[in-house]
């Protein structure tokens, strides 16, 4: 499975505004570019990415081929409750990989 | 006695312009100090930095055996956050059996073909790049101590001489722009000193992780000179000197540059 890194706060006030981070191994291969003997690299990218705050979707993205290799998103929400963020990334050739940060709210 | 005062200043304003200096020790600035704000935060922050992806798999390749002696890394240098603690800082270093200094690339190849008895890892593959990232993040913010002695100072010389070359269809030397015009443009993109302190390292141009002959290889290839090939004495005596040039900056690894 890709290798990723994921920054989750442990703790957070009730309330509290949260920046969320997430870092993920892969080429991300456009589709445009040839290989050595000219004929085009077929395209291998990750096309989707969502976040779920227990069980509930708070932050989905779609990707595209101009995204650059090893993906770095990053983004907020509002800690509600104790409970675990699941990360899941799709992509082409059947691509799929997640993880998972448990978040404890005061 | 004034005409003679005049004279040596004379002299002296000649010299400067005819030899580039060499930046005084103090006036020393790392890539990182050229980059934005947000590249910085970039390799600050553990989870932000690419190249710990890397990282990550040199620890897991640390701990798998491989190749006819069944052997890992581990299993002779124990846990590497202290036996590799200080070493990238010291590489490239003289090897009597070689009788010439190797990098960390070397020195990881060799550990594969004499001890692990396997095949070595080609440059810039994605495992060999993994663990010099490895044993390297553990000297991070440590200062890079190269050997000055008689063993190392013909190829310090070597790697200085060809420092100093002027090289290519350009006619350009590495010091022409990293000794006598850093802090200037090129291309709109700041000239850096060349200190080599965060390799191997993630070039979001790049978007890779890539070691400091890739580097080499790519300003090489700027100046229209011709390219070694990866490993050769050459390159490793390049970066002997540049990393006897960066003495006492602290190591980056695995650092992120535009």
């Amino acid at each position: 499975m890709a290798r990723a890194l994921i920054n989750v706060p442990a703790k957070a006030k009730r309330g509290e505004v949260i920046e969320i981070k997430t870092l993920i191994s892969h080429n991300m291969e456009t589709g445009f570019r040839p290989d050595n003997t000219g004929k085009p690299v077929p395209r291998d990218i990750i096309t989707e990415f969502v976040c779920k705050y227990n069980g509930e979707e708070i932050f989905r993205a779609e990707l595209f081929p101009a995204i650059s290799a090893n993906p770095f998103l990053t983004f907020f929400t509002i800690a509600t409750e104790s409970g675990t963020l699941n990360f899941e990334w799709t992509g082409d050739n059947g691509f799929s990989a997640s993880e998972s940060a448990n978040i404890t709210v005061e | 006695m004034r005409s003679g005062a005049v004279a040596a200043v004379a002299t002296a304003v000649l010299a400067a312009t005819a030899i580039a200096a060499e930046i005084p020790l103090a006036d020393r600035k790392s890539g990182y100090d050229f980059m934005g704000r947000e590249t910085r935060a970039m390799q600050d922050d553990d989870t932000a930095n690419p190249g710990m992806l890397w990282v990550l798999d040199g620890e897991a390749l640390w701990k798998r055996k491989d190749g006819a002696a069944g052997k890992s890394c581990a299993d002779c240098h124990g846990d590497a956050q202290t036996s590799m603690k200080g070493v990238a800082a010291r590489y490239p270093t003289f090897n009597a059996a070689r009788g010439r200094p190797i990098d960390l690339e070397q020195r990881v190849n060799m550990c594969r073909t004499d001890q692990q008895q396997s095949t070595p890892l080609p440059f810039e593959s994605k495992d060999l790049l993994a663990l010099t990232a490895y044993v390297g993040r553990q000297s991070r913010g440590m200062p890079i101590d190269i050997a000055d002695d008689e063993r190392t100072r013909p190829f310090l010389q070597a790697g200085r001489d060809m420092f100093n070359q002027r090289q290519g269809q350009l006619n350009l030397s590495c010091a022409l722009c990293h000794e006598d015009n850093w802090g200037q443009k090129l291309a709109g993109a700041p000239i850096p000193q060349g200190h080599a302190t965060g390799y191997p390292l993630y070039r979001l141009e790049w978007q890779s992780l890539g070691s400091l002959q890739r580097r080499l290889r790519n300003c090489l290839v700027g100046m229209r000179a011709q390219s070694y090939t990866f490993g050769a004495p050459e390159y490793v005596d390049l970066e002997l000197f540049l990393m006897w040039r960066a003495r006492g900056m602290p190591v980056e690894t695995p650092a992120v540059r535009p």
